[in-house]
C-alpha cells in the first residue's frame, strides 16, 4: 500500500498541476507530496515489520 | 506513583486550561478566515495570496509536527512542567500579536509575512502542547483511573473550538445595538478582540502553572539519572520505539484524526458551503453539538479503564465509516429548496440589485429573501451577464438559494446529526492520550506520542476539508465525493488497529 500510495500521490499532483497551472494548486499539491511522501515510506516501514511479524508481542 | 485525588484534579485544571486556551487560540485563526484574509491577504495581490496559502497549509500541517519534535525532546531532556509553560508563552504571545498587526493597506507587504511568522510560532507551540498536558497528567494518574483523568485533557481541543465560536459570535453581535454595524464593526477592527483576549487568558494560565510541581515519574527519572541523552534518536532511531510510533500512527491517530476532523470541522464547512446555510446557524448548530456531546468524552475515557481502549477507538472509526454518507444525505435533503420553489412564500422581500463593471462585461446581481409559512427562508440570488453591445441576454440565468434559515425543528435535527458525529470524536479521542503514554517510557514519552498524534492530527485530520474539497472539484457531480477521504482512511487505520493493536492496557508507565 506504501508504494501504491506514493505512485498515485505523484500521478495525481502532476496531472491536477497540468490541468490546473496556477500557484495555489502548485503549492497545495507541493504540500501533498512533500508531506505525504515521509509518511508513505512510514507505511511502508510499518507493513515490513508487520510482514516480518515484528509486531506480534507487542503491547 | 500517582498524586493524591485532590491533588490530581489541580493537576487536571492546571494542564486543562493551558491546553484548552492554546487550542482556542489555534481555532480563532481559522474560524476568523475569511476577515483576515481580507485585512491581510488581498486576493488581488498575487504574492499575498500565496502567502495566505502558505499560512494555511503550513501552520496547520507541516509546523505541528516539527512543533511535536522540538517540544518534545525538550520536554523529555528539561522536564514536561517548563516545556508546555513555554509552549503556552509562545502561543499566547503569537495570538496577541497577531491582534495587533496592522492591516495590508497601513504597512503592506510587511503585514502578511508578519502574520504567515506568527501563525507558524502558533503551528510550532500547538504542536508542542498536547503531548506535555497528556503526559504530565497521565503521569500524576492511578493506573486504573488513568483513561478518565487523561479525558479531561482530551475534552479541551473540542472546548476550545466551542469557545472560540462562542467569543466571536459574541463580538460580533456585542459592538453595536444594530446588528448590521455591530457585523461591519466587527469586520473592520472588532475582529482582533478574540485575538487581544487571549492575553488575559493566557496570563491566569500561565499564573496557574508556574505553581504545579514536575511530573513525579520526570522528577524520579531525572533523580536516579535515567533522562534520555537524545530523545530523536531514541525514539524514531531505535527499532522498537520506532515500531511502536508507527503503530500509533497507522493503527490509532491517523483515523481519529479524520473522524475528529470530519465530525467537527467538514461538517460546518459541508453545512455552510455545500447546503448554504446562513453564517450563524451553521456555527450556532456546533456549538449545541459540542455543548452535548463533551462530557462523553470523559465517559469513553472512564469506560476505557475498564473495558481496555482499543475496541472503543475502533468503534468510533468504525461508525464514522458506516453512517458518514448517510448524516451528509440528511444534510443535503433537510436544506433542498426544492419543494420550496413550488410553493407560495408567505413573504418576499424587495429585490435588492448589485452591479459590478468588469472588463467589458456587467454583472447584475438580483438577491430576493423569500420566507414560507414553516419558517424556512432563503435568499434567492440571480447572477445576469451582460455584454458590451449585446442587447440581449446571452443564456438565461440560473438562480442560486443562499443564506438558508431553517426553521426550528429542522435546525435541530441538525444539531442532532452533528452530535452524532461528535460522539464518533469522544469514542475515537477520548481513550487516545492514556493509549498513547502507555504505549512510551518515560524517558522519551513527550517525543514519542506527539510525533504520532500531531501527524494524525495535524496531516492527516488537518488536511480533510482541503482534501475534500479537492475530491468534490474532480467529481463535482457528487456532493458526497469529500467523505470518500475520511472513510478510506479510517478504514485502514481501522484493519491495522484490530489486527496489531492490544487491548490490554499498561499498568505500570513508570518504566
Amino acid at each position: 500500500m506504501g508504494p501504491l500510495s506514493i505512485l498515485y500521490l505523484i500521478k495525481t499532483a502532476l496531472h491536477q498541476i497540468a490541468v490546473h497551472p496556477v500557484t495555489d494548486t502548485k503549492i497545495q499539491w507541493s504540500v501533498f507530496v512533500i508531506v505525504f511522501i515521509p509518511i508513505a515510506i512510514g507505511l511502508c516501514i510499518f507493513g515490513w515489520y508487520a510482514w516480518k511479524d515484528e509486531y506480534k508481542r507487542q503491547i | 506513583m500517582s498524586t493524591s485525588p485532590k491533588g490530581i484534579w489541580k493537576v487536571i485544571g492546571a494542564s486543562s486550561v493551558g491546553t484548552l486556551i492554546e487550542w482556542y487560540d489555534f481555532y480563532i485563526f481559522g474560524s476568523l478566515a475569511t476577515v483576515i484574509a481580507t485585512q491581510f491577504f488581498p486576493q488581488t495581490n498575487p504574492t499575498a495570496a500565496l502567502l495566505s496559502t502558505l499560512a494555511t497549509f503550513a501552520a496547520g500541517f507541516i509546523v505541528r509536527p516539527f512543533g511535536a519534535l522540538v517540544f518534545g525532546r525538550l520536554g523529555d531532556l528539561v522536564g514536561r512542567k517548563y516545556t508546555f509553560l513555554l509552549t503556552l508563552i509562545i502561543m499566547g504571545g503569537s495570538t496577541f500579536a497577531i491582534g495587533l498587526v496592522p492591516s495590508y493597506e497601513t504597512i503592506g507587504f510587511a503585514a502578511p509575512v508578519i502574520v504567515l511568522l506568527l501563525r507558524l510560532l502558533q503551528g510550532l507551540a500547538l504542536g508542542g502542547e498536547y503531548g506535555g498536558a497528556a503526559t504530565y497528567v497521565a503521569e500524576h494518574a492511578p493506573p486504573n483511573r488513568r483513561g478518565y483523568y487523561t479525558s479531561w485533557i482530551q475534552t479541551t481541543a473540542t472546548l476550545g473550538l466551542f469557545v472560540s465560536l462562542g467569543v466571536i459570535l459574541l463580538v460580533r453581535h456585542g459592538l453595536d445595538s444594530d446588528v448590521n454595524v455591530s457585523i461591519q464593526k466587527f469586520n473592520d477592527w472588532g475582529w482582533r478582540i478574540p485575538f487581544l483576549v487571549s492575553i488575559v487568558l493566557v496570563g491566569v494560565s500561565i499564573y496557574i502553572r508556574l505553581k504545579m510541581n514536575e511530573s513525579p515519574l520526570f522528577t524520579k527519572i531525572k533523580a536516579e539519572g535515567k533522562i534520555s541523552v537524545n530523545p530523536l534518536k531514541e525514539s524514531f532511531g531505535h527499532k522498537t520505539n520506532l515500531k511502536m510510533v508507527l503503530l500509533a500512527l497507522f493503527g490509532a491517530t491517523m483515523g481519529q484524526g479524520v473522524v475528529w476532523y470530519t465530525g467537527q470541522f467538514y461538517a460546518q464547512s459541508f453545512i455552510e458551503t455545500v447546503c448554504k446555510i446562513d453564517f450563524e446557524q451553521s456555527r450556532t448548530m456546533l456549538i449545541w453539538a459540542i455543548l452535548f456531546a463533551t462530557p462523553f468524552f470523559v465517559v469513553f475515557g472512564s469506560w476505557s479503564d475498564r473495558v481496555g481502549r482499543k475496541w472503543i477507538m475502533l468503534a468510533g472509526m468504525f461508525l464514522a465509516i458506516v453512517f458518514y454518507r448517510p448524516i451528509y444525505q440528511q444534510f443535503l435533503d433537510l436544506s433542498d429548496t426544492t419543494i420550496y420553489q413550488a410553493q407560495t412564500p408567505a413573504s418576499i422581500s424587495e429585490p435588492v440589485v448589485h452591479t459590478d463593471e468588469i472588463n467589458e462585461r456587467t454583472i447584475i446581481t438580483t438577491s430576493i429573501v423569500k420566507t414560507f409559512d414553516n419558517g424556512f427562508v432563503y435568499t434567492q440570488k440571480t447572477r445576469d451577464t451582460v455584454f458590451a453591445g449585446v442587447s440581449k441576454p446571452v443564456m438565461e440565468a440560473v438562480p442560486v438559494y443562499t443564506e438558508k434559515k431553517l426553521p426550528s425543528p429542522v435546525y435541530w435535527k441538525f444539531v442532532f446529526l452533528i452530535f452524532v458525529q461528535v460522539i464518533f470524536v469522544t469514542m475515537v479521542y477520548g481513550p487516545i492520550a492514556a493509549f498513547l503514554v502507555e504505549m512510551f517510557p518515560t524517558r522519551i514519552r513527550y517525543t514519542s506520542m506527539s510525533l504520532p498524534y500531531h501527524i494524525g492530527n495535524g496531516v492527516f485530520g488537518g488536511l480533510t476539508p482541503f482534501i475534500a474539497l479537492l475530491l468534490t472539484t474532480i467529481n463535482t457531480g457528487n456532493k458526497l465525493v469529500g467523505l470518500m477521504y475520511p472513510i478510506i482512511i479510517s478504514f485502514v487505520c481501522l484493519v491495522i488497529g484490530a489486527v496489531y493493536i492490544s487491548n490490554k492496557a499498561d499498568p505500570d508507565v513508570s518504566d
